[in-house]
């Protein structure tokens, strides 16, 4: 999927402009907090802004050229709104099959048995809509929006609604769609553990301007991403590899870069990689191997960068893994305490690590 | 029914513009709610005399006048219940909100789809309450019609006149019979149409 854009949206607070060409074919996630032109951008792209400036090129096909629009129900893009929009007067059932009959035409277009599997929608068919939970709910706009067969799904915030464990519930039958049913996601949220979850690629949307772009790796590393999570919910993305169960103490072990951490029980073969995400204030550090402490994650790490808040109380370390980083938050008291400089050789204490089965 | 052919498009239109001339096409819709049905119907005598462009135009295309006819009658009348029909079609329509329409465009609906198979049964209450009042207001004036109409029996006599004429002279069995039929019919057609709204409950969202 390639998309060609040159958008200019203005807004009452802020202008939206946006030039990129993104070419992907899994997840890519655009993250920005609220007012920051995220949903904007994918109404945009949908056809739903009147007054969108621009050009939008889909797979070499114009959908958009300055004040000439393609109408939204000929551009074949999916949408699922924040608030999932199922139609009131017709069963779970009747709004599969308002997307079904006017489905985009197409040899591979996903078949409703194959729809209603995917997402677990078998129960769900009778009821209305105005009965299913809010979880529920977004499974059915999912579906819907798949059986039009789009060639493009813009997900609006889909799971801001909802709590943790339906988070949590949903994340896996997102992230299962573009290989399942070959169609690329872009998703937008202001949650960095959903898109460290979904995205390869992320981009960070500010005031309606692009800050900051590439693989999540590096992306979330950056202060563009905190500016949008908050400092406290800043950190890394990493990608390890299963060792092996531990069953006796409920743990898998995996590896980082070549150095050994301990998960709890994450249900993988050995093996598999993994996505972890590190939040800097998880992370503490000491100038040698820590004995007789309860923290039993130490990963051997060589400063990168010290940045220390002119006013504040707190430092944050950039570590280098030999190629993964880390990023540790401590207090500049800490900092100058250690003397830590550049280049040294510390050891990072992860307090705790967050992850989902990819 | 032609009032709500009339009205459905007009309303709809309403409720998605957003034309610098909406407050003005309000106005003109809201006007007969407004003004006494003698002077609607002065002017509406005025404009469809046959000399009168409008009226004119009537008799060259159907050879018959406008004032004075069933057809004039039946003209008036929708104009002057026309903002009972629309107002509520306008705010149902508003109350669905743009959500649902744009989902359906989403999905590969074009326009007229969207109207059809999700604005107009998410607005099913505004039709009932747009044909329950549309109904009873143009089954009970009485000014524009005699003003438009006259009273010429067989023709232009409608009920509520031929009721008033009864009383003026003194036939008041006749105007019973006439009145109570009135009543009764009236009646009939609101416990028919609240019943149907009772039984279809309409969610919107």
């Amino acid at each position: 999927m390639r998309l060609d854009c040159a958008l200019r949206v203005p807004r009452r607070d802020f202008t939206l402009a946006f030039r990129e060409t993104l070419d992907w074919l899994g997840i890519v996630a655009v993250m920005g907090v609220s007012g920051s032109g995220k949903s904007t951008l994918l109404r945009a792209l949908a056809g739903l802004e009147p007054a969108a400036r621009g050009r939008i090129v889909l797979d070499g096909q114009t959908l958009a050229e300055g004040r000439r629009r393609c109408p939204p129900h000929r551009r074949g893009i999916g949408y699922v709104f924040q608030d999932a929009r199922l139609f009131g007067h017709r069963s779970v059932h009747g709004n599969l099959r308002f997307a079904l009959d006017r489905a985009r035409p197409g040899t591979e277009a996903p078949g409703e048995a194959e729809v209603i599997e995917a997402l677990a929608l078998g129960p769900l068919l009778a009821r209305a809509p105005a009965g299913l939970s809010g979880g529920e709910r977004q499974r059915v706009a999912i579906g819907r929006a798949l059986l039009a067969n789009p060639r493009l799904l813009l997900l609006d915030e889909p799971l801001a609604a909802l709590d943790a464990a339906r988070k949590r519930e949903l994340l896996p039958y997102i992230r299962a769609l573009p290989a399942r049913f070959g169609i690329p996601l872009l998703y937008v949220s202001h949650a960095v553990e959903e898109v460290a979850q979904l995205a390869g690629e992320v981009l960070i949307l500010h005031a309606g301007t692009v800050t900051a772009r590439g693989p999540v790796y590096e992306v979330l590393e950056r202060p563009e991403a905190e500016a949008v999570s908050g400092a406290f919910e800043g950190g890394v993305v990493l990608d390890v590899r299963v060792r092996r169960q531990r069953p006796e103490y409920a743990l898998t072990e995996v590896e980082l870069a070549g150095q050994h951490l301990s998960l709890p029980r994450v249900a993988a073969a050995p093996g598999e990689v993994l996505r972890v995400r590190v939040r800097a204030r998880d992370v503490a550090v000491a100038l040698g191997p820590v004995e007789g402490s309860s923290i039993r994650n130490q990963l051997r790490a060589q400063v990168l960068q010290l940045t220390a808040e002119p006013h504040g109380p707190h430092a944050e370390l950039l570590l280098d893994l030999g190629g993964p980083h880390l990023r540790a938050r401590i207090t500049r008291e800490s900092a100058d305490r250690l003397a830590l400089y550049p280049g040294q050789t510390v050891w990072a204490l992860l307090k705790s690590v967050s992850f989902d089965p990819r | 029914m032609l009032l709500l052919l009339l009205g459905t498009p007009l309303a709809w239109w309403l409720a998605g513009t957003r034309s610098p001339f909406k407050p003005l096409i309000e106005a003109v819709t809201a006007l007969p709610l407004v003004l006494p049905p003698t002077v609607l119907g002065f002017y509406l005598l005025v404009l469809f005399a046959p000399d009168a462009p409008l009226g004119g135009l009537w008799v060259e295309l159907t050879g018959q006048t406008l004032t004075f006819s069933f057809s004039g009658l039946v003209l008036a009348s929708m104009l002057y219940s026309l903002p009972f029909v629309v107002q509520p079609l306008q705010a149902s329509f508003e109350a669905i909100g743009r959500g649902p329409l744009e989902a359906a465009a989403v999905l590969g609906a074009r326009p007229l789809d969207v109207f059809f198979s999700v604005a107009s049964p998410l607005a099913l209450r505004g039709y009932l309450t747009a044909t329950v009042l549309g109904f009873a207001h143009t089954l009970g004036e009485f000014g524009v019609v005699l003003m438009v109409g006259g009273n010429i029996p067989g023709r232009t006599r409608v009920v509520s006149i031929a009721v008033y004429e009864h009383v003026e002279t003194l036939q008041f069995a006749a105007a019973h019979r006439l009145a109570a039929g009135l009543l009764l019919f009236s009646f009939l057609v609101l416990v028919v149409v609240y019943a149907l709204n009772r039984r279809y409950p309409v969610h919107a969202g």
